[in-house]
């Protein structure tokens, strides 16, 4: 399935929600709207002609002059030979190799102050980590999830060290940090 | 200096290990002479032998050194002394007549003992490992394959600090280590090296021997309390459930041969077992040989080896119960572990592989016993003595190390089940098997002698196949395993 | 069997104790495992509630290797962040600065010359059995036996000395980068690697026989730590851990990159007991399908470089690249077989040489999110077992 195709039945399926599309080109991505964000999930993952089975990424990009944050999902979908990837897949030893069933990228534009999605860890529970980590490393908010905790930095940690305006602690808890002089981010 | 020292280190070392052989010999040499000095000394003033001995002083023991008292056994002519020799060796010999003395001497022994077979055992296993592994081992220390690591390791822990952790429970913390390590060594007391060398020569030596394993536990279970540390509780508690456990089988797989020899006195076990390498007990019938292996997989277990080191394990416990332990204290917990892998190794040999004797019929060798000092030398080496049992000893050692470089370590509950639904009920069935054994079958029928032939003739291939692998692989030791170091690319 | 009692307790849902066992006044205890442990690969804490030797739960903590790199990567040009990819997973540098190398050749659009091409097939399938034999090693270790872990790293030092001869690194290499790969190979590298691949082969079944089939290690890794096909695709597992669970998916061969389609390969998966020589008391998806699997890649690998070994092309090794590379606006996010799974690279340009955003997906970080979800009302001792056959490298998990 190319990425076209699972575009117009997103399309079809949820006209509102479904921004501008970019399939040409070197990551084919979707734009959805945040707050549709969850159903266009749950129906990727259940639709048997979409069925995108695995949640392979969630990267977010500060895009810092303009207020807003960009959420990339990376989507593909499994097929197991001779069936849909719904299925519980329980193959002989000899049974062929699974499909290429398409790939797509989500992409969520969220403002910049006070960013808020709601939580996908229910639909690929995968999305648990990636969304701690988006949370860490840039502050976006994701509702109902069920563990909302920083990943990588410690839980006292300030800010967010991958936003463009992120300004390097000279210490942390009485520790240096950074170098004098260290540039902060540009 | 360094390259000398290098050079001679060879010879220096054997020449300690003949040292310690020979001091370790002397103590029991002179008791003997004492002994039968005291039997001719009677015989000559008349003495009532069959109540209470006189002690003899040191003017009688200078008489007799000199010759001037004649007896059965005195000194002949060319051997007889000066008088400052007489006098030297009369005070030498005067204190060996008193038991205290001999007990001294035996503490000190086992204690030297115990803790020179540990630092070689250390040493050994790190060279059996490395040789698996295809490496080399420790190569620098003493300069012959490292023999001094274990010195220069000992050295190094006598300085480092003692740690007490936080929270730890100081008195028991401290005492731990000395509930492991002194069973340990006290089971040394009953444990005959050979019929005369035995510190002291219970009648209940085995369950004394049992039970001073048994105590062993406590020490761990301390530690592993004392410490403060959650690891430590699991590595004590794996080792209390373990060690509970598997005494059982332990237990039944020792009462297969007391149940045939019908006495607990190790000596006396020892002693029957006297007539060659068909009368040893594992070979009397397919019970005892089935004992014999039950006995040493639950010993394995009892010593924490693997694949039974649960209390230790260290890609689980980090280092279970001795987590929290540094220094000499850390060094006692390995002292008490190597002493019980060798008194395991050692009471195998005893209750089924003919303790001390050689697999030669003692008794070609009686008229040894008693001639000049070098036959009753080689009587030791050839026919018996503790050079056997230490040697039978080192082997057992030796497999248990072997074992613990290959196999992986078993989970917490398929130890408990090889327990208590493999090994107890075997152990059992072999306790009764033997029973009905020794009660139907006499020693001397046909059916008796053809179960002692068939189980001889295994345990001959066994011990056959043994050396025969041990000298292939020897000899082709290049081309199995190789060069011990990497070797590079061709072209590099 | 031992395990049954455990397995009904597995069964039963927390917090129900049998009728005995209620009466006892017993308490949970919360356990450290880590960060400084030794079979926990690196930095990995885990916090274990336990019930005895049971564990309730495992939540893993992580982040103590946290070393910034996708902050640095949106600092530095990408011919600079390339060093810093071979400190991901540490274990295979060769694998990482391909990824990377990848995506942004992707985004600017530069085209490899063959023998570049070759020379990175060549690269990754070494790496990938140097860090299969590591993690064969590490696994024996885990599961308490010590000597094939020296076993391995002894094979190990071999394909180390080839990575030296080629570009002067043992561990971080710098070697494949932007438009192919940094130097030629050295003279005779051909000979020493066909050589290094037929002392290879049969060492393979050689460690097969030490420990895949060794019965203590058998029982100890099957039926331990089962993830099903579905599990695994839902915690987004990839790699030798979702073949592991029967799913014949590789990158190498469903999304073909590089020139993998020139090759003939199979995708080794986890398969039922009983079938050809598998141990009757295996499991899809436990812990010695995984461990497994990896056993069965390195010979793949094998198969692979001998047919990259004849296929070898001469010419240029690296594509002309301008010196100060600019990236042109867009996003790109590619994705390719590494060692443990699938590694992928999100690399956002803006016309500038030093890209807005560098995102990272390590395979480890992936996989290793199912710990929690398998590590329930298992024994102590299977933690180890569990998560060394995940086969986590924390420099990955962290960056």
């Amino acid at each position: 399935m190319t990425a076209q195709e699972i575009v117009d039945i997103l399309k079809q399926r949820f006209p509102a929600a479904v921004a501008d599309a970019a399939v040409e080109g070197l990551h084919p991505c979707v734009a959805v709207t945040p707050e549709a964000w969850h159903d266009v999930a749950l129906f990727l993952r259940d639709d048997p002609r979409v069925a995108m089975n695995m949640l392979r990424c969630i990267s977010g990009v500060d895009l810092h002059p303009e207020a807003e944050i960009d959420l990339f999902y990376e989507l593909i979908a499994m097929r197991a030979p001779g069936g849909t990837a719904r299925q519980e897949p329980r193959p002989p030893p000899s049974a062929d190799i699974w499909q290429n069933g398409g790939t797509i990228a989500i992409r969520v534009r969220l403002p910049r102050d006070n960013p808020h999605v709601r939580s996908v860890a229910d639909v690929w529970p995968t999305a648990d980590w990636h969304e701690r980590e988006a949370f860490d490393l840039l502050g976006v908010t994701f509702d109902g999830h069920p563990d909302p905790r920083r990943i990588l930095c410690p839980d006292d940690w300030i800010g967010h060290p991958l936003r463009k305006d992120y300004e390097f602690p000279k210490e942390y808890d009485s520790i240096p940090a950074a170098a004098a002089g260290a540039a902060s981010s540009e | 200096m360094g390259s000398i020292l290098r050079k001679v280190a060879l010879p220096i070392f054997l020449i300690g290990v003949a040292a310690i052989m020979g001091i370790a010999w002397a103590p029991a040499l002179l008791c003997g002479t004492v002994d039968s000095m005291r039997d001719d000394l009677g015989t000559w003033y008349k003495w009532d032998l069959r109540g209470e001995r006189p002690t003899l002083t040191v003017g009688n023991i200078r008489q007799y050194l000199e010759g001037s008292i004649e007896g059965q056994f005195a000194p002949a002519a060319h051997v007889r002394f000066g008088h400052s020799t007489a006098v030297a060796f009369a005070y030498v010999l005067w204190p060996l007549q008193f038991r205290i003395t001999r007990d001294v001497l035996a503490v000190v022994g086992v204690v030297g003992f115990v803790s020179l077979f540990a630092m070689f055992a250390i040493w050994w296993e790190r060279k059996v490992a490395a040789r698996m592994q295809s490496r080399l081992g420790p190569m620098r220390v003493g300069g012959w394959h490292g023999w001094a690591q274990s010195l220069a390791d000992g050295l190094k822990l006598l300085q480092k600090e003692d740690i007490f952790i936080e929270g730890a429970d100081r008195p028991l913390f401290r005492m731990a280590a000395y509930v492991a390590f002194v069973p340990a060594l006290g089971l040394f007391i009953a444990l005959p090296f050979s019929a005369a060398w035995i510190a002291r020569d219970l009648d209940v030596g085995l369950i004394f021997i049992f039970a001073m394993f048994g105590v062993g536990v406590l020490g761990v279970l301390i530690a592993g309390w004392a410490s403060n540390n959650k690891w430590s509780m699991f590595g004590a508690m794996r080792e209390a459930c373990q060690m509970i456990s598997y005494e059982i089988p332990l237990g039944f797989a020792l009462l297969v041969p007391i149940m045939t020899v019908g006495t607990l006195r190790l000596t006396t076990i020892g002693d029957l077992q006297s007539g060659g390498f068909q009368t040893w007990l594992a070979f009397r019938n397919p019970f005892l040989l089935a004992a014999a292996l039950l006995f040493f997989i639950a010993a394995l277990a009892s010593c924490k080896r693997a694949p039974f080191d649960l209390p230790e394990a260290e890609s689980e416990l980090v280092a279970g119960f001795h987590t929290e332990y540094s220094g000499f204290r850390w060094a006692l917990f390995f002292f008490a572990e190597y002493a019980e892998m060798f008194a395991a190794g050692a009471l195998a040999a005893i209750l089924f592989f003919g303790a001390w004797h050689s697999p030669l019929p003692a008794a070609w060798g009686e008229s040894w016993r008693h001639g000049p000092l070098w036959q009753q030398a080689l009587h030791g080496v050839v026919f018996s003595g503790p050079l056997w049992l230490i040697g039978k000893g080192i082997f057992f050692v030796y497999v248990q190390m072997w074992l613990r470089w290959t196999l992986p370590r078993i989970r917490l509950d398929q130890v408990m089940y090889a327990c208590v639904q493999v090994m107890l009920p075997l152990a059992m069935l072999v306790l009764l098997a033997n029973t009905f054994w020794e009660w139907l079958v006499p020693s001397r029928s046909v059916l008796g002698m053809a179960a002692n032939a068939v189980c001889t003739a295994v345990g001959a291939v066994a011990v056959l196949a043994i050396i025969g692998i041990s000298i292939y692989g020897f000899v082709n030791r290049r081309r199995l395993v190789g060069t011990l170091v990497v070797k590079h690319l061709p072209g590099a | 069997m031992s395990d049954t009692d455990i397995h009904s307790q597995r069964e039963a849902p927390p917090g129900t104790a049998p009728a005995a066992a209620r009466e006892l006044r017993t308490e949970e205890m919360l356990v450290n495992m880590g960060p400084q442990h030794p079979s926990t690969h690196g930095v990995l804490r885990l916090m274990l509630r336990t019930d005895g030797e049971l564990i309730l739960e495992a939540i893993p903590h992580i982040g103590y290797l946290h070393r910034c790199a996708e902050k640095i990567g949106e600092n530095v040009t990408p011919v600079q962040f390339v060093p810093m990819t071979d400190r991901l997973d540490y274990l295979t540098g060769m694998n990482n600065n391909h990824g990377f190398s990848l995506a942004v050749e992707k985004l600017c659009g530069l085209e490899v010359p063959e023998r570049g091409h070759y020379i990175r097939v060549i690269m990754c399938e070494l790496n990938r059995i140097a860090s299969h034999l590591v993690s064969f090693g590490c696994y024996g270790m885990d599961i308490g036996a010590f000597t094939p872990f020296l076993y391995g790293f002894r094979e190990r030092e071999y394909i180390l000395d080839l990575f030296e001869a080629t570009c002067g690194a043992r561990l971080t290499y710098n070697y494949l980068t932007i438009g192919g790969a940094s130097l030629d190979l050295p003279e005779g590298f051909v000979e020493r690697l066909a050589w290094f691949l037929d002392y290879f082969e049969p060492k393979i079944d050689e460690y097969n026989n030490l420990l895949s089939f060794n019965y203590i290690f058998i029982k100890r890794t099957a039926n331990v730590g089962v993830i099903s096909a579905a599990d695994a695709l839902a915690y987004g597992l990839t790699g030798p851990c979702l073949r592991g669970s029967g799913v014949k998916w590789d990158l190498r061969r469903c999304v073909p990159y590089e020139i993998y389609d020139r090759f003939e390969f199979d995708i080794p998966v986890g398969v039922p007991g009983g079938n050809a020589g598998i141990p009757p008391e295996v499991v899809v998806g436990d812990s010695w399908s995984r461990y497994y699997v990896r056993m069965l890649e390195m010979k793949q690998s094998v198969r692979i470089l001998r047919q990259c070994l004849k296929q070898l092309a001469g010419g240029e090794f690296r594509a002309k690249v301008p010196r100060t590379l600019k990236l042109p606006a867009g996003e790109v996010y590619l994705e390719v077989e590494g060692v443990r799974g699938q590694l992928g690279f999100l690399v956002v340009g803006e016309n500038k040489p030093i890209p807005r955003r560098v995102k990272i997906r390590g395979p480890s970080f992936c996989n290793l999110c199912i710990v929690p979800h398998v590590c329930r009302q298992v024994l102590l001792a299977d933690v180890p077992a569990i998560v060394g056959s995940i086969d986590v490298v924390m420099g990955e998990v962290d960056r």
